[in-house]
């Protein structure tokens, strides 16, 4: 568990623009796709596009791709802890039905 | 092993008076303070009262069995008084019990820092600790709560005319305490470490409160939102858990118990800690497999999380996933063993003395033995629907939170009262007092093993008349264990003016805060101590004491 | 632009270190991870929230699709935007107070408060609209469709949600306007400039949960 210094790099503010104008092209893609009808996959879709645009803010906007590997243990975790919270209820809310069919 | 001992450490302090409880006086002083001792004090006040407090629910209710008629509490006032012990004895004592008052205190201390890293959100988190329990004891004084501590819909929806928004507006606030605590404590032992002091250098009850905070940082907000949930339901009437407006009785304890299982290691987390303190310093010897007992309190903290629906096998939950949690269950069953066979391998040709935190300890581990061993009982599904709702499993989580943790947090407290205060408490009566707590306890509540085998329901006032002879057992017990609760309580006070004066190191103890005077200087270390030992160093330190005689 | 050195051990004692720590860099490290860890807490926050919506989303999907037909689409997505160009606004405050440019910081922070403002009048403009449909959930509910019940549940989500979001906001304005106040006077710079970076990750957290919420509350179930 030895832990880097953190690198207080400064970045430029031309990839803090990039960023900016890939979440609004998100923004206008999740849109565009929601009013289309795409059949099962419009949840989806919303909600890749969506993840896609977090992990947009959370590598750049907050720094985590320049942060140290325990800051990505906290990250990841937190989302691991999430998935268990989820997957875990899940399994009793998707299989409640297969004893009575 | 390098050239310099624990022992140089403890030479090279120069002895000052002056200490954080004469550093400066008066109220303010303590209720401003962002010293982590004195917040520590601060929670040791404050728990105590709340113990005081759910100790009496208790007794009133084990009076009230003493007959099966329900002839001392009506049934109304009795399901307002196992209520309201369970929530506070949890969310206002276990909880906070050895992390807010112990881990307080020690863990900066043991990793050599002057504080923990926010002193202030410290202090914050003590005064939202106390501001949920105001409006905890406000609800109590307008006429109580009668939900289960569990607050399940819909209890606490349609059939609770009762204070039910004060109180989980209480157990709200308490819970952004305790997850500020394990913020504070996590970021701290990151990031205020003394130089030298690896991760595997690290005491176990650091490893300890460390997977407890996790804990406390990844399961309790879940709780919150979950009684926010609850909150809006009461206000706005639509059905989110109650099933009679639409809403999933389900659903409120899946949330529920994603946090509520998991509580349970942050409360018996730190009591493991606790214990491998206290088994290396009464026995002279290194923690045997340290790592295995290291890396056991992770495990536990994590798979502690998988397995929350164990407490819902007869509630309608689909049979695939009960399997699945039920096979998960089992594996907590492994890192909690890998401790327990450590600490009795670590007893094994020790030279074991017989003071009062290592006689708590030997009851914390066989009593904690039972409650786990009973436990995966409950985790199995045929047995768990045969006693669900019965006094097996109150006994078997009284087993593990009194037996356990309750235990734990008095042996901590013997360990390190004379760093505390820089008293001894008088030997003869603490012993006296752990073993009425042992026997006590045994009496109370090994006879609800058998009564809830046989049938006994729990949360009823009244029962049948064949279960007579076991509950006035139960309740002598209680009686006695009350007697080993309140002993300490006397001759704690007493050893504050009467005490023999400790000296730093009074067990002959390895550990940084072994190194300080007691009580410790307000920034604990005169110099910032530079760490070049193992943790439980105790071969190397007898030794050094057999080359120097200076003990 | 990478000439920026990090907070270094010889300032020990730079006005803002506090005592407890050894020297800016072992401070700054604490009061990041701080924050990284109180926003794990808070994903586990709204993270029962989304579960509780997730799972009645799978009972009721064409209630939930019924709930999501009466937001405001063309104000949703403006407000996307105005939260990610404050987003933006932020992470150049940060940027502007590694380099200990005094009115940049200012600025950019200034801006950030704007948008978040912004934004929540927007907010306060759909939730007056909602009411006036009869979309408040509790004594005020008079909408009728055969799914109301649901769709009420669906409106007591949907107000959970964007409440506890802009109550962030809130806090989140309230402390940018400190953060505006110690920029002006000049606090922050290349040794010391934590508490705008902690600010910045608390801000663009919240942006993520609203791009969650604009999906999960404007966009599934609108191709009905």
């Amino acid at each position: 568990m030895t832990e880097h210094q953190p690198q207080h790099q400064v970045a430029s503010i031309w990839m803090y623009v990039g960023v900016f104008l890939a979440l609004l092209v998100g923004t206008w893609l999740t849109v565009f796709a929601a009013v289309h009808d795409l059949g099962i996959l419009n949840t989806p879709v919303a909600l890749a596009i969506a993840t896609v645009k977090a992990a947009l803010v959370i590598l750049f906007f907050m720094h985590a791709i320049h942060s140290t590997r325990l800051t990505w243990v906290v990250i990841i975790g937190s989302f691991l802890w999430l998935g268990v919270l989820f997957v875990l209820t899940f399994a009793d809310y998707l299989t409640r039905l297969w004893a009575i069919q | 092993m390098t050239s310099v001992t624990y022992h140089d450490v403890r030479l090279m302090e120069p002895s000052k008076t002056q200490n954080y409880l004469n550093v400066d006086y008066g109220f303010l002083s303590w209720l401003l303070t962002r010293d982590h001792k004195r917040i520590g004090i601060l929670y040791m006040i404050s728990i105590s009262i709340m113990f005081i407090l759910g100790g009496f629910f208790a007794m009133m209710m084990r009076l009230e069995l003493l007959t099966p008629e329900g002839d001392l509490l009506t049934s109304d006032t009795y399901n307002k008084f196992f209520t309201l012990h369970g929530i506070i004895m949890i969310f206002f004592f276990l909880i906070p019990s050895i992390p807010a008052v112990l881990g307080n205190f020690i863990l900066p201390l043991q990793i050599g820092a002057k504080d923990l890293a926010f002193p202030r959100i410290n202090l914050l988190s003590w005064y939202l600790y106390i501001i949920g329990a105001f409006i905890g004891l406000f609800v109590i004084i307008i006429g109580g709560v009668d939900t289960g501590w569990t607050f399940y819909t819909p209890f606490s929806t349609q059939y609770s005319n009762t204070h039910v928004f004060g109180t989980t507006l209480g157990a709200f606030i308490v819970g952004f305490s305790s997850i500020l605590t394990g913020l504070n404590f996590l970021v701290t032992i990151h990031r205020m470490r003394a130089p030298g002091l690896t991760w595997f250098r690290l005491p176990l009850f650091v490893w300890a409160i460390y997977a407890a905070s996790i804990v406390q940082l990844l399961a309790t907000p879940v709780l919150a939102i979950t009684l926010v949930m609850l909150m809006v339901e009461r206000v706005v009437h639509v059905g989110i858990f109650d099933p009679a407006l639409g809403g999933d009785p389900l659903l409120y304890q899946h949330m529920f118990w994603f946090y509520s299982h998991p509580a349970v290691y942050i409360m018996i987390l730190p009591a493991m800690g606790v214990a491998s303190e206290v088994v290396a310093a009464f026995t002279r010897k290194k923690i045997f497999g340290y790592r295995f007992v290291a890396f056991s309190s992770l495990a536990i903290a994590f798979l502690g999380f998988l397995v929350w629906a164990h407490h819902m096998f007869v509630a309608g939950i689909s049979v695939y996933s009960a399997m699945i949690f039920s096979f998960l269950s089992m594996f907590v069953a492994v890192p909690s063993a890998i401790k327990v066979f450590n600490w009795t391998a670590t007893l094994y040709k020790g030279s074991v003395s017989w003071q009062t935190p290592m006689l708590y300890i030997l009851g914390f581990i066989g009593l904690f033995t039972i409650g786990g061993v009973t436990g995966i009982f409950l985790a199995s599904l045929a047995i768990d629907v045969h006693v669900t709702d019965t006094y097996f499993v109150v006994a078997h989580f009284h087993y593990i939170m009194v037996g356990g943790a309750v235990m734990a947090y008095f042996a901590g407290l013997h360990y390190w009262w004379p760093k505390i205060t820089g008293r001894m408490y008088p030997e003869w009566w603490a012993r006296v007092s752990a073993l009425l707590v042992f026997v006590g306890f045994n009496l109370t509540f090994f006879p609800q093993f058998i009564l809830g085998y046989v049938g006994m329901p729990r949360r009823y006032h009244a029962y049948a008349p064949e279960f007579q002879v076991l509950n006035v057992m139960s309740t002598a017990g209680a009686s006695v264990l009350a007697v080993g609760y309140f002993l300490p309580l006397c001759y704690l006070l007493w050893s504050l003016r009467f005490g023999r004066k400790a000296g730093p190191n009074p067990w002959g103890a390895v550990g940084l805060e072994w190194t300080t005077p007691s009580p410790p200087p307000k920034d604990n270390f005169h110099e910032t101590p530079v760490v070049t030992w193992e943790a439980y160093d105790y071969p190397a330190m007898l030794k050094a004491m057999g080359e120097t005689q200076n003990v | 632009m990478s000439d920026v050195t990090p907070p270094a051990g010889e300032h020990a004692h730079h006005p803002f270190l506090q005592h407890h720590f050894e020297d800016l860099t072992q401070q700054h490290e604490a009061s990041t991870l701080g924050m990284w860890m109180f926003l794990s807490t808070e994903i586990l926050f709204f993270g029962g929230l989304f579960l509780a919506y997730a799972v009645y989303r799978v009972s009721y999907e064409a209630a939930w699709a019924e709930g999501a037909h009466h937001q405001n689409l063309l104000l949703g997505t403006i407000n996307t935007a105005v939260l990610i160009s404050s987003s933006l606004t932020m992470a150049l405050a940060v940027y502007f107070s590694q380099l200990g440019r005094r009115i940049a910081t200012f600025v950019t922070l200034g801006l950030t408060f704007i948008f978040g403002s912004v934004f929540l009048i927007i907010k306060g403009i759909e939730y007056h609209a909602h009411y006036v449909e009869g979309l408040l959930p509790g004594a005020y509910f008079t909408y009728h469709s055969p799914l109301a019940a649901k769709v009420e549940l669906f409106m007591v989500f949907y107000f959970s949600m964007t409440g506890l979001h802009a109550l962030h906001m809130v806090i989140g304005a309230g402390l940018l306007l400190y953060f505006m106040w110690r920029a002006w006077r000049g606090d922050f710079g290349p040794e010391y400039y934590s508490p705008v970076e902690i600010m910045g990750l608390y801000w663009h957290f919240i942006d993520i949960v609203w791009i969650f919420l604009f999906a999960m509350l404007y966009l599934i179930g609108r191709h009905h």
